[in-house]
């Protein structure tokens, strides 16, 4: 227990600015203006509406702009523009919102263009249950686009990771230049809970390496190192090109195998070169685990009130809550299995990140899945009957 | 001619690899020419405009044009060109599309940027065709012309771009024709210093998709048709309606004051600090 890192301890360690009664919803908003979030454009959706009524009303203020677009389309099309044009950009969805946007994050994939997107799930498909939580969207946030693609995928459980995983998600996006989505559910996204806002200082922002050598110089896809390359903000005496087209490194659509290899090889790189810095866990309770949960969003709340429980019955359980979900975190599921024989993955969905801890799990231990589509959450008490039905 | 390659120079990527995707004989062509010429005539450096563009053969456009330049997704161009639009309002944003950019996969943007009135300029090359996809019908395909998707003859009535434009609010409205160029260039650059939503749509021609499936004859014979069909917006005004059918109405159809987005969302901001300070 004196190992774990407990979120609350982190908080108190770090001066306080103010206590605030924070939704997810609002703690998003509050997070991207941190991040120094300054341009939002959205089209109205339960359970998403407040990060846009919450920003319609705050980003005027700090000089920023909010749009409500004619549609999700249209939203991330600006969204992207403005990101361009040199301003840190967001949008907030869910699901029906989210599958129309598609198309546009492929292209700011393709263009490497930062921005974040919060998905703010709810029971589909289609209209589905507008006002009902639901983990859905894990697949699709993977791969929703078309083409063979990398992404980044984050998750929130509490008010107070909505806040931080928004602000992370800038930071990722910024860095890597590329699209990042931002993962909650209705329950997190309408639920309110105390937040201590840090001293603005201590928050580390990470803003988009911008080039320095003269203009005629910059090569705007150039493979670097890292696999990602300075970007110029239009206006800035940069002109280059910027297309959905697959293209050179300087911009110019291609068609020759040479080019067009290397940059779809380097896009994939620029993400797997990282994915210490991208991935993140949560551990609570696993050094002896014996049987491990695993699971993310909502559910780890219900999920880490059963390894409570469970160890008050003397039962050596634990939880690894995933705050990345994409790329999949590989190396946290091989740190669990060191000791677990059991995985259970609870999930609002019939087993889309299961899926994946088989694929990494390889016959290791035994994965139980529970899921639920019904439109409630996953309570302690099922994650517990799972519990008790693994050990008779 | 010195002024040409003067152009040529100071406009053109000499980088990027040419020739152009075009067919030859294409009106595209001469819509990059009048909008180079326009874009030096109105004063802006290069570095201020940002040329944004959706899928057709159009929308290759920016490619070869040493501004700012950004190729997008089909018919969705105007969502783009509205946040860096409204990020960074000291940039001049034009957007170039074809029909099926503008008024099919992408009418709603259209109509809804002209309705908001943001300061930028949309250029629509109206070719009455998909040009790039290999001929089918578009949403200004005649009536009764055929596409390979209307072979047996297109049943749709047509949209009316420009009228579209001014029906939802845009403060600037001209159309002309490629055959007409130098009318193209004083539209371009009346749009280009217009503050608000400007339009401008160029008739042109598809020789090789819709001009070949509807036999009418080369590039130059469908110049020559445009020449035929156009009155201008001051002869129109004496005209019947009946008269008017067929006839392509060149010149400037609307050039109004409105309010401009950008300064009424400056007013939003100045209220939202007042509200803070309470
Ligand atoms: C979402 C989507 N649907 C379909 C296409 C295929 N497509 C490419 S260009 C085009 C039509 C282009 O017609 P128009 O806008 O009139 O441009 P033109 O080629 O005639 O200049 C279509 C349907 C696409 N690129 N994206
Ligand atoms: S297909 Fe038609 S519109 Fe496209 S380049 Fe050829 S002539 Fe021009
Ligand atoms: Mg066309």
């Amino acid at each position: 227990m004196s190992k774990v890192k407990r979120q609350n301890q982190r908080e108190t360690k770090k001066s306080l600015r103010k206590e605030l009664l924070l939704q997810g919803n609002e703690a998003v908003a509050e997070g991207a203006l941190q991040a120094g979030c300054r341009f939002f454009a959205g089209y109205p959706i339960t359970p998403a509406t407040e990060i846009s009524e919450v920003l319609s009303v705050r980003l005027p203020q700090v000089d920023g702009t909010f749009i409500q677009m004619e549609d999700e389309i249209a939203s991330l099309g600006a969204v992207i523009g403005a990101s361009l044009a040199g301003v840190k950009s967001m949008t907030a969805t869910s699901g029906p919102g989210f599958s129309l946007m598609q198309e546009n994050l492929g292209l700011a994939i393709i263009a490497e263009v930062p921005c974040v997107i919060v998905n703010v799930m709810r029971g589909g498909p289609s209209t589905g249950l507008p006002t009902f939580p639901a983990q859905g969207d894990v697949m699709q946030a993977r791969w929703g686009t078309h083409g063979d693609h990398p992404v980044i995928v984050l998750s929130a459980s509490t008010v107070r990771e909505c806040y931080d995983m928004t602000i992370r998600a800038f930071n990722l996006s910024e860095k890597f230049r590329t699209p990042v989505i931002l993962l909650i559910d209705e329950v997190v996204g309408h639920m309110r809970e105390k937040m201590a806002l840090d001293n603005e200082k201590e928050i580390e922002i990470f803003n988009r390496v911008k080039p320095t050598m003269p203009p005629e110089w910059y090569i705007p896809y150039e493979d670097t190192p890292s696999g990602v390359s300075p970007m110029a903000n239009f206006g800035e005496g940069y002109r280059y090109h910027v297309t959905g087209l697959t293209h050179d490194v300087r911009g110019f659509p291609t068609s020759r195998p040479d080019e067009i290899g290397p940059f779809i090889s380097r896009l994939h790189r620029k993400i797997s070169f990282h994915f210490a810095e991208i991935q993140m866990a949560d551990y609570f309770q696993t050094e002896d685990a014996e049987i491990t949960i695993i699971a993310y969003g909502c559910v780890a709340r219900s999920a880490k009130r059963a390894v409570i429980e469970a160890r008050e019955k003397g039962l050596k359980v634990g939880l690894l809550k995933l705050s990345t979900l994409w790329p999949f975190m590989r190396t946290a599921v091989e740190k669990v299995l060191q000791t677990s024989k059991v995985l259970i993955v609870p999930e609002m969905n019939m087993g889309q990140i299961s899926r994946e801890v088989k694929r990494v799990n390889r016959g290791v231990a035994r994965v139980v899945t529970l899921n639920k589509v019904d439109g409630t959450i996953i309570t302690p008490m099922e994650i517990m009957n799972r519990i008790q039905e693994v050990i008779s | 001619m010195a002024e040409v390659t003067k152009l040529i120079h100071k406009y053109l990527r000499h980088d990027k690899k040419f020739p152009n995707v075009w067919c030859p004989g294409c009106g595209i062509g001469i819509m990059l020419g009048a909008l180079i010429r326009a874009i030096d005539r109105s004063g802006y450096e290069k570095d201020d405009i940002v040329l944004v563009s959706g899928i057709g053969c159009s929308g290759r456009l920016p490619v070869y044009v040493d501004f700012n330049t950004l190729h997008t997704t089909h018919g969705r161009a105007i969502t783009f060109a509205t946040g860096i639009k409204l990020a960074k309002p000291s940039l001049k944003v034009i957007v170039i599309m074809g029909d099926g950019d503008a008024v099919a996969i992408g009418g709603n943007h259209f109509i809804h940027a002209a309705r908001r009135n943001i300061d930028m300029t949309a250029l629509i090359l109206n070719n009455n065709i998909y040009g790039m996809t290999g001929g089918q019908n578009s949403p200004t395909t005649p009536y009764g012309m055929r596409s390979t998707t209307t072979i047996y003859s297109n049943i749709e009535q047509s949209f009316n771009i420009s009228e579209l434009a001014v029906t939802a609010g845009a403060a600037f409205v001209g159309r002309g024709t490629v055959y007409h160029a130098r009318l193209l260039d004083s539209l371009m650059e009346k749009a280009f210093l217009k503050q608000g939503f400007s339009v401008v749509e160029i008739i042109s021609h598809c020789h090789t998709q819709y001009g070949r499936q509807n036999r009418l004859g080369t590039a130059v014979e469908m110049m020559e048709q445009q020449r035929d069909q156009a009155v201008t917006v001051e002869k129109a005004e004496r005209m019947k309606p009946e008269e008017l059918k067929d006839k392509i109405v060149i010149g400037v159809l609307v050039d109004k004051e409105l309010p401009v987005y950008q300064d009424e969302y400056e007013r939003i901001r100045e209220r939202a600090k007042e509200v803070m300070g309470r």
